[in-house]
Order: structure tokens, then sequence, then C-alpha cells
């Protein structure tokens, strides 16, 4: 044991110097050996990939046929199934019934007027008898018609109103099935993992291709990014529920639907319903991306803002959208905390539904108050607010007055931290880093890992993008080694003190609900466009599991084993470096891998401020409709996340086995 | 005790791994537990042969690990047994079809778990009439149902808690009701009460006495608490890794232990409460007594007797004598 340890340290020692020393002298041994292609992949050798892909999409699309009907009938099918509700809910939120076409068209029937909207929400709000929330969710609605945000926002509400439930319910489906069968658990396994590492750009092409421009393909491209937690809660639901309580179903007699409707989904609600949740967080998350594929609503106008350097009318629609982000986030999350089960009394068919029938008469009467007086259909204009200028200026003054400050801030960190990382990893010669790889891979996850890394880090080599894929590495990890100096001291810091806890969970909260796009714009703000630029909205984006998980790991370590260190006689000090931090780090470490996937996959919306790297390459196949393009360099994002994926993983299941802990 | 026999295994084994069906086939359906372990199986039940007679409670003992729970699903085809046969009322149950089962589980079995497995999202009556619910019983005809099982598990004014909102105790008495909704005619009862408190669990094992001195179910009781099997067998099923090492009545088992890992068990426990005089009595009809003592008395009611007297005899209920029994014997008997 204590020799494979020495001759371990021995390899690692030898290999970082090996390492250093190719990158320091790389291009000189590849000049002197004439064999340039050391260093830079030859492009003749590169396998055409993106052309493939594009060819079998257009083929898929143009040719592919089934027989009874083609792949272009199927997708059409598909397209209007989904947009017939989305038409029921928009017209209710947002348009109204219309007589006619176009210009001409009368309306019928007022959709509904913001102040049934806030009745909705007060009513849904009242199931979960929190005051605190119901006023948040009142001020939350009320805030989008007064700043005049409501048209986007209907728009926006509905594609989630339709979004969600599909999403959900064939999370559900695709759960049931995997649970039911391991060859399709397998199968889909792996999918989720693509479905959630590629980076959303790469597929709105293909989408945008089969099902054209506008809210439907928004719709469709939402639902495939918000499913997949929704099936991997389902499923570890099923998996986690006792055994013992599906023998007593079965014992019962249950047949298997019966089995599966009334005892093992039932039981799952609570898990279930934290997967909702999640769903609906992501939903809002696809906002402004779904817009680059016609979505409208709040997303329209952010991206609208920002293509024409309009910060202040960027800032308010995003602030639109984060503020209903938070609000249906809390309104979720306390209805997967609500506490139903007390003892049950029999209620009377008016005691059971009072809400709903006040809703509903409340609306009506809302309606018809709305023929006499305007106010009830419209909020008025007159009382409406306008911050754009008030934001504009905010900006100028901070440009004017700071512009110094925050100009050496970024060069500093530009020279002496950032530069230095992108030359070692543009330096290092692409077969030794492929090498370096593998060996950790075999380290960590013996024959397995190493296969993984190899295969996939080669097929970026070959893809001709591996100067792009280590610019990719180049930010991400930058931006990682900040947040984790800034995140894991935080973390601990929540881990040991219960206000610092409090303050902070709700800080990270509102953080994580916050849609990934909506970081772009201050940074933008401040910075301007570049790498530097990327990095701060990356490092924002993905703070929030560092502290999470360090907190957690820091909080939840046995306190038997707190009580025999301070027997011991343990300092405060000692206690923290040589027996908490210790304990905490396989969390810790599983908190900078979550660090490292969001930092991938907010890199690739950073494309937009101006990146050289992959996140690029996807937005330029988007931009040129390119699907192979876009498909292949997004493919390589998520090998990238997933080889991180797999080795931090190892790394720290190893050190849990290593301490015994579960 | 009537002595036909309601479930029969034969030759049961459970084997997990890949193909433990062809790996037994080849190895001649008994291979060593040794070759077994060495082709990376486990064994859970090596070669379980064993009857279950009406009305009976028969204990199946074993410390964890020991295959009883695996037995007891093989029983009820929780668990596929690898190779075996399995008769319930004399049908095989092997052969049943999925509907078939189905429908013997809604009649004639029920099942009460280890940890309650009490469905959380239901209430007390909810969960003991969900039995008859999945049968499609309506609600009005289930729920009286379900509040007769409430009287006679003693959770009168219960009926629409949440399981949470119960002790282990009354939980417990909600699976034992859930488990008897169907009026079923075999009765599992997997270390009911092991995760209960030691007071409350011996207030649940009278309690379950007398159900069962009312109803008269057959009943296959799984524990591994050596007390309780004496406490309630009629029979009891000693398992060690899988192997049904013996097979008998509390006395037998103590009597006559098979092997060492029984004797452990049965070495600490006050014997002469459980053993009756006919376990130790001298078969030689000695007629000159006078005082007699009954056969099925424990040795402990008639200790003082035997010792004052020096010699008695003994008899059954019908006042024939049977044997005697002296001094001597009994004093050895204490001192062992």
């Amino acid at each position: 044991m204590r020799k494979t340890k020495i001759s371990n340290k021995i390899i690692f020692i030898s290999l970082t110097f090996l390492t250093l020393l190719l990158y320091w002298y790389g291009k000189e041994i590849a000049n002197y050996f004439d064999s340039k292609w050391l260093v830079k992949y030859p492009k003749h050798y590169s396998f055409p990939f993106a052309i493939y892909t594009t060819t079998f999409v257009k083929w898929l699309i143009n040719e592919a046929n089934f027989l009874l009907f083609t792949f272009n009938d199927l997708t059409r099918l598909f397209a209007w199934i989904i947009e017939q509700p989305y038409k029921i809910v928009l017209a209710i939120f947002s348009k109204g019934i219309l007589r006619g076409q176009g210009q001409d068209a009368i309306q019928i029937i007022e959709p509904l007027s913001w102040i049934s909207v806030v009745g909705i929400f007060f009513t849904l709000a009242l199931y979960t008898k929190d005051k605190f929330l119901i006023i948040l969710v009142v001020l939350s609605i009320v805030y989008l018609a007064v700043f005049d945000q409501w048209q986007s926002s209907m728009i926006t509400l509905s594609s989630i109103i339709i979004a969600v439930p599909i999403g959900v319910i064939l999370g559900i489906l695709f759960g049931i099935l995997s649970y039911k069968s391991k060859i399709l658990e397998k199968i889909i396994t792996p999918i989720l993992d693509l479905m959630q590492t590629v980076p959303v750009f790469a597929y709105l092409v293909p989408i945008l291709v089969m099902f054209g421009f506008g809210p439907v393909s928004a719709l469709i491209a939402t639902i495939i990014y918000a499913m997949p937690p929704m099936v991997r809660t389902t499923l570890l639901a099923l998996n986690n529920i006792d055994p013992q309580l599906k023998e007593s179903g079965l014992m019962s007699g249950c047949t298997e639907r019966q089995l599966m409707w009334k005892v093992l989904i039932p039981v799952s609600k609570p898990t279930l319903l934290i997967g909702v949740n999640q769903v609906i967080m992501l939903s809002l998350n696809m906002v402004i991306i779904a817009s680059m594929i016609g979505a409208g609503g709040l997303g329209y106008d952010v991206l609208a803002s920002l293509r024409r350097l309009d910060i202040g009318g960027g800032i308010e629609s995003g602030i639109a959208i984060v503020v209903i982000a938070i609000a249906l986030d809390r309104l979720s999350q306390s209805f997967a905390n609500l506490p139903t089960l007390s003892k049950k009394t029999q209620l009377t068919f008016y005691n059971k539904y009072k809400k709903i029938i006040f809703l509903l008469l409340y609306i009506i009467s809302i309606y018809i108050l709305g023929y006499f007086f305007t106010f009830f259909k419209f909020f008025p204009n007159e009382l409406m607010i306008n911050t754009s200028l008030f934001w504009e200026e905010l900006v100028k003054y901070i440009n004017i007055n700071y512009f110094d400050n925050l100009e050496s801030f970024k060069i500093t960190l530009l020279t002496f931290f950032m530069l230095p990382i992108k030359k070692f990893f543009l330096g290092i010669p692409w077969p030794w880093f492929i090498f370096v790889l593998t060996i950790i891979g075999w380290y960590f996850g013996k024959f397995k890992l190493a296969l993984l890394c190899l295969v996939m880090s080669i097929f970026i080599v070959t893809t001709g993008l591996w100067e792009k894929a280590m610019i990719t590495l180049y930010l991400c990890g930058s931006s990682v080694i900040i947040a984790s100096i800034i995140g894991i001291p935080l973390g601990v810091w929540a881990g040991l003190n219960d206000r610092a806890n409090k303050i902070l969970t709700a800080f990270i909260d509102t953080l994580q609900t916050l849609p990934s796009f909506v970081y772009l714009i201050p940074v933008v703000m401040l910075f301007r466009v570049g790498d530097f630029t990327a990095m701060i909205a990356v490092i924002l984006y993905a703070l929030a599991p560092a502290v999470r998980y360090t907190a957690h790991g820091v909080r939840n370590i046995n306190s038997q084993i707190i009580e025999a260190a301070l027997i011991s006689g343990c300092s405060q000090r000692q206690l923290l470096f040589k027996i908490k931090l210790p304990l905490a780090l396989p969390e810790i470490l599983l908190g900078i891998n979550q660090t490292i996937m969001l930092a991938l996959s907010m890199l690739v919306i950073t494309a937009l401020v101006g990146t050289r790297d992959l996140g690029q390459e996807v937005y330029i196949g988007l931009t040129k409709a390119d699907i192979g393009r876009g498909l292949v360099a997004g493919l390589c994002v998520a090998f990238i996340s997933i080889i991180a994926d797999r080795i931090i993983k190892a790394g720290s299941n190893k050190l849990k086995n290593k301490y015994g802990i579960k | 005790m009537n002595k036909s026999p309601k479930l029969v295994c034969k030759n049961v084994w459970k084997l997990y791994g890949d193909k433990p069906k062809e790996f037994l086939q080849s190895h001649n359906y008994n291979p060593d537990k040794r070759i077994i372990e060495e082709n990376g199986y486990i064994q859970a039940i090596r070669n379980a042969t064993l009857e279950v007679y009406e009305n009976e409670i028969l204990v199946i003992m074993g410390l964890s690990g020991s295959g009883k729970s695996t037995l007891v699903r093989c029983m009820s085809r929780l668990v596929d047994p690898t190779v075996g046969e399995i008769f319930f009322e004399n049908i095989d149950m092997g052969r049943l079809t999925k509907n078939e089962l189905i429908e013997i589980r809604r009649h004639k079995m029920g099942m009460v778990f280890q940890h309650f497995a009490l469905f959380p999202h239901r209430t007390v009556i909810e969960n003991i009439a969900f039995p008859l619910e999945v049968q499609g019983i309506n609600r009005a005809e289930r729920e009286k149902s379900a509040m007769e099982i409430i009287d006679l598990v003693g959770l009168q004014g219960r009926e629409n808690y949440f399981p949470k909102e119960l002790s282990g105790g009354q939980q417990q008495r909600v699976g034992i009701g859930r488990s008897l909704a169907v009026k079923p005619e075999l009765w599992f009862l997997d270390e009911p009460f092991s995760a209960l408190d030691p007071l409350i669990r011996k207030e649940m094992q009278n309690e379950f006495l007398k159900i069962q001195n009312s109803l008269k179910k057959t009943i296959i009781f799984i524990t591994h608490d050596f007390d309780e099997a004496i406490k309630l067998a009629d029979r009891i099923i000693i398992m060690n890794e899988g192997r049904i090492v013996q097979i008998g009545s509390p006395e037998d088992l103590i009597m006559k232990p098979a092997d060492d890992y029984v004797k452990e068990f049965t070495e600490d426990l006050p014997r002469e409460r459980l053993l009756s005089v006919k376990s130790i009595m001298n078969n030689q009809k000695q007629p000159s007594n006078a005082l007699t003592v009954y056969e099925d008395e424990k040795i402990f009611s008639i200790l003082e007797k035997v010792l004052s007297e020096g010699s008695v005899s003994v008899i059954d209920r019908s006042n024939n004598i049977v044997g005697s029994l002296n001094r001597e014997t009994v004093s050895r008997f204490i001192n062992n």
C-alpha cells in the first residue's frame, strides 16, 4: 500500500514537470524534429464530421420517408400538437380571441386583464398559506404591469405554462419507462447526459431547420432543455422507494399498473415536485435563448436590446424575467414543501373548491367591470414607470467616474492571471495532453475512464477544433479557479455560522433563479466585450454550487466526530483545518464539479460577447443555420464536460470510500 | 392440531448471480457452499424443504442474512426461487400466471412488514382498505370492512390519521390491519415487531396471540429474536446461511438441538419455564406414588412438589399414568 502511494507521487511529480517542460519548450522541440503536427493538429487530417452531419440532417428533412409519411410530416404533426394548447393559453393571457386575420382582426373576447392574472396568482399562493409568499407573488405580478412589461410577460408566461406540463409529463413517462426496463435505462441515461451537457445553441439549429422559426420551435427547444432533470428525478424517486413498500403493494394484490399509479408515483410525489420546480426554472432559463429561434416575449426584448446596445431596455426586460423566475420558483418550491399530510377531515364540495369558485367569480366580475372602466382592462399608462433612462444614466455615471479603476482591474487580471493560463493550455502539444488526460483517467477510474478520456479527446482533435477547445478550457479553468477562491471560503463561513448560512443561502438561491443570460447584461455594461467580460459573467453564474456544496459538506459532518475532536483538545481553527475541511473535501469536489458544469454551459452563452472558443463555434453554427458545425462543436463542449464530470466524481468517490462516508 | 399441509416447499434454492439455474443444473443441484461462492454466486436459500400446517404458527428464526426473509418472499412469490417447487393448497405457485398470482394475493395471502411499509399518502383507513380498493370494491363497502378491522387492531378513532402521525406500535397495527383486510388464509409476518421498543413489542406479541386465537390463520412468522420465537411458535424453523438447520417444536429445539448453532440459542433460556414434565420424565410407569403431576405442566411449576416428595407419578389429562419423575432427574436438569 505504502509503496504504491510513493510511486504514485513520483509519477504525479514527473508528469507535472514534463508538462511544464513541454509547455515551455514544446515549440522548439517540434521545430527541432521538424514535426509541427505535434503542436498543431494538421488540418487535412481532420475528419469532416460537421459536413456529414449537415448532409444527414438535410437528407432527413428533405428525403427521409417512412413508407406512409415523410420525416417532414412527422415534425409537422408534432409541431401541430404542441401548437394547439399554446394557441389557447396565448389567447387567454395575451391575445384574446380574434376574428379575422392580421390587421383587420377584431377582438371578440379580451384576454385576461392584469387584475385577473394577479387574482390567479394570489389564489395559487393562498394554498401555501405563506403570508410572505403571497405578498411576494402579488407584488411580482403587479410589478410587470407597473413597469410596462405586461404584453411581453404574458407571452413568456404562456410559453412557460405550455412547456412545463409537457416537460413534466414526458419526463415522468420516460422516467417510468427507464425504471421498468433496465435496457431502456442504459439507453436513456447517456442520452440525458448528452442533453444536459450539449450546449443549447447546438440543438437550436436542427430544431430551427426542422420546425422553422417561431414560438413552436422555441417551445420544443425549451422542452428538450428542461425535461432531462424530470426524467432523472422520476427515476431516482422510483429507485429510492423502500422495497418493502413495493412488496406491500404487491401483496395487497396490485396489478402492475395499480402498483405504479396508486403506490409508487403517489409515494414519490414530494421528490417529483422538486423535479417540477427544476423544470420551471430551466424553462425560464431558456426564455432568452429560445427567443433566438422565435419565442418572442421578454426574451426577445432582452435580446433585441442587447443587439441595439440599449442597456436600459435590456435591464428592464431582464428584471421582468427575474421577477417572474423568483415568483414561480418560490411558488413551486413551497408547493413542493407543502405539509399536506395531517389528519384528514371530510370536506364538502364547497369547502374543497371554495378558492377556485371565488377566483372564477372574481375573474368574471373583473371582466364585466372592464366594459365600464378601462382600469380593469389595462393598467393605466399614466401610472406606468419607465426606468430605462435611469439605468442608462447609471451606466453612464459609472463609466465616467470609475472607468480607470475598472479598466486597470480588468487589465491586471488579464495579464497576470488569464493570459498565462491561456498560454499554458495553448502551449501544450496535443498528444501529450491526451496522454496525461488518459493517465489521469486511469488513476481515478481504471480502464473504463481512461478509454472515455482517450476516445473523447481524440474526437475533439480530429474535428480540428482542438485550439478552440483549449480556449474553452482556459476560460472555463480561470473562471472556475476564481469562483472556487471566492466560493469555497464563503461556503466554509456558511458552514460554520448559522446567520451567514441564512444570508448566503438566500443570496445564492436568488442567484440561481436568474436565467443565465441575465448575468451578461450588467457585465457588458461595465466591461464591454471580450474574454474578461465572459469570465466575470461565468464566475457570477457558476459561483453558487461552490458555496452550497462546501457549506453542506462542512455542516453535515457527524456530530460525534466533532465532539471527539473537541474532547481531544482541538481549537476551533484546528477543528476546521484538521477535521472539517478534510472530511468535507469529497463534497467540495462535487461542488467544484457543478461549478465546472455551470461554467461550461454559461461559456457558450458568452459567445455573444465575443469569445473565440467552442461556444463561438456553436453560436456561428446557429447564426448561419449550419447544423453540422453547431452540433459538432456542441458535442466537443459536451465531451469536455463529461470528461471533467467523470474524473471529479471518481475522485470524490475515491475519497469517500477511503473515509467510509456515504 | 390438524396436520394437513397448507403450504409445501420442496427443495427450494435461491442463488443470486448470473444464470444461477444453469449453474445449479451443471452441479447436479447440489453444489458445495464453497463452490457456490468461488463461482461468484450468493447462496440465499439452500435446498429448503418444509411444510406449513393449517392453523399453526410457524416461526422462521435466524440471524440477519440467514435467508429467512428470502424464503418467505419465495413462498409469496415476491421473489422467484431459482429451483424448487412451492405448493399452496396443492397449487404449484411457480406455474401461476401473473393474473392468477394477483388473484391469490387478493384473497388468500396477507403480509406484514418489518418497517411497516405503510403508504404515507394514505390515511389509516385508506391504508387498511387499500387491498380491497385494488380489487375494485366500492368505497362504502370497503370502508365498512376496514372499520371492522380497525376495531380488531385497536385503532378506533384514528382512522383519519396519516401514518406519520402515529407511533411505531400504532403504525404496525395499521400494517397488521391492512394485511388482514382481505381475510387471508395464509398470513406472513416478516419481523413485524423488530422495529419496536421492547415494551411495545411485548404488548404487540400478546395482542397478536389474541388476534390469532380468534382468527385461526395459518401463520408464517419471521423473527431473529429467539425469545419471541419460543413465545409464539407452534413449530420453529432455524435457518443459518440459507440452510434449514432444524425444524421442531420449541421443546425439541431445547432438548435435542441439531447442532451447536441451535444449542447456542437455547443455552441461556430459562428452560424450566419452557419445558414440560413430559420432556424429562422417566417412562417407567410406577403406580406407587400418591402424588401426581400432569405431563404438560411446565417444570418450574412442579419443582417444589418433586423436590420435597422425592418422586411423583406423571399422568396425562385423562389421568392415565404415563411415567414418573424423581428428585435426582429434576435436580440434574436444573443444575445442567
